[in-house]
């Protein structure tokens, strides 16, 4: 493959001035849904698979680019080749679990 | 700007979706066969579906002056049931030859079971017989990666499907590059929630360029955006990319693929538009 980038024509500070509201935003809609499961029960956070993948992907975004999201899909993903043997469920469920080690 | 939607179910859609989808420049969709939301107990469920796709959804998009064009297939979601799928399978060569019928889709895997790849593999077998154009839908979220690796694996077993007559849909960052990579159209399909947002797919477009990349909305029975396109262009112009190069990706990449159908037709007034381009 050889890619032809079309590269924006918004330098970097445009960029920032038209997309750091709506960032601002979004992280911090990460952090309420945080607090509302520490209000919850902190322990959730340290067992349920879904939110150790959102703590993943939160040390992802602390690191240098520029492949943060393909760093975070891939950290979701279902890491094994092997197809299921039998139907388990209907849909997906947005992250792997990695503590279950299932042999496929 | 006028815009072809590649991926839209239309079956699941009002009409004021298509008066808002025509008000807003698209001149032509092609609907996928789709999981309705619950499994179809019998082949003749389907047979009832695929008329709709081919007779009833036709005539009511051509009310708002939209082109309709459709996929038949057993859709991934139901595709592990192998009884079902074997007979829809058998069924559906009669329908290809249908004056809207461009091809084989949306087929590909879910949850990437053995019956789903079973199924997949001899829909593209089927594709490859009867030289149909494909869509494939590939996984959702964490199953996306692993599917996406099995469909290509498997469409390279079929040399004689030539790579360029395939749209592997719902590519995301993770994905997008080993279809191009291997020759395939990708598909960026914009969802609200779960698949690609707006902003995303212009990144993709910035980082791959325009070259055998297409947008839809997807819109179907679930959230979704039958004006995903338009939000896509107003993306494209936020940040400034000219009209030229958005009109490529949301007009003359669809045509480019879909005319390798002879059952596509260009939409009326785009002539001069696209000859101009090419």
């Amino acid at each position: 493959m050889n890619p032809q980038p079309a590269k924006s024509p918004l330098s970097a500070t445009e960029l920032v001035d038209e997309y750091f509201i709506e960032t601002r935003n979004r992280i911090i809609e990460v952090a309420a849904f945080l607090d509302r499961l520490d209000r919850a029960d902190p322990s959730v956070a340290e067992q349920d698979f879904r939110v150790q993948a959102l703590a993943d992907a939160i040390n992802v975004l602390a690191g240098a680019g520029p492949n943060r999201v393909r760093e975070i899909q891939t950290l979701m993903s279902d890491p094994t080749t092997e197809p299921l043997a039998a139907l388990d469920r209907k849909g997906a469920v947005g992250a792997y679990d990695r503590s279950k080690q299932e042999v496929r | 700007m006028r815009y072809i939607d590649h991926h839209a179910h239309m079956v699941s859609r009002t009409t004021d979706d298509y008066a808002a989808m025509a008000l807003s420049g698209c001149v032509a969709v092609t609907e996928p066969a789709f999981w309705a939301g619950w499994d179809r107990s019998t082949a003749d469920g389907f047979e009832d579906y695929f008329k709709q796709l081919t007779e009833f959804e036709p005539k009511r998009a051509a009310q708002h002056h939209i082109q309709h064009y459709t996929w038949l297939g057993m859709n991934p979601k139901e595709s592990d049931n192998r009884q079902i799928s074997v007979e829809v399978l058998r069924r559906i060569p009669r329908h290809l030859d249908g004056p809207t019928v461009l091809g084989i889709g949306e087929i590909g895997l879910n949850r990437v079971t053995r019956n789903e790849i079973a199924t997949y593999t001899e829909q593209v077998e089927l594709a490859t017989q009867f030289r149909q154009l494909v869509l494939i839908h590939t996984p959702h979220l964490e199953d996306k990666l692993k599917g996406t690796r099995i469909t290509i694996d498997v469409l390279r077993r079929y040399p004689d499907l030539a790579p360029g007559r395939v749209i592997v849909d719902h590519a995301e960052e993770h994905t997008v590059e080993a279809i191009l990579e291997h020759g395939y159209w990708a598909g960026l399909t914009l969802y609200p929630q779960t698949k690609v947002s707006a902003q995303r797919a212009v990144d993709m477009i910035e980082k791959y360029g325009p070259d055998r990349i297409l947008v839809a909305g997807a819109c179907d029975w679930g959230p979704s955006e039958p004006l995903a396109v338009p939000k896509f262009i107003a993306e494209m112009r936020r940040r400034r990319h000219s009209d030229a190069l958005i009109q490529r990706v949301v007009l003359e990449n669809p045509i480019r693929f879909l005319s390798q159908s002879p059952k596509f037709k260009l939409p009326a007034g785009l002539e001069d538009t696209v000859a101009a381009r090419q």
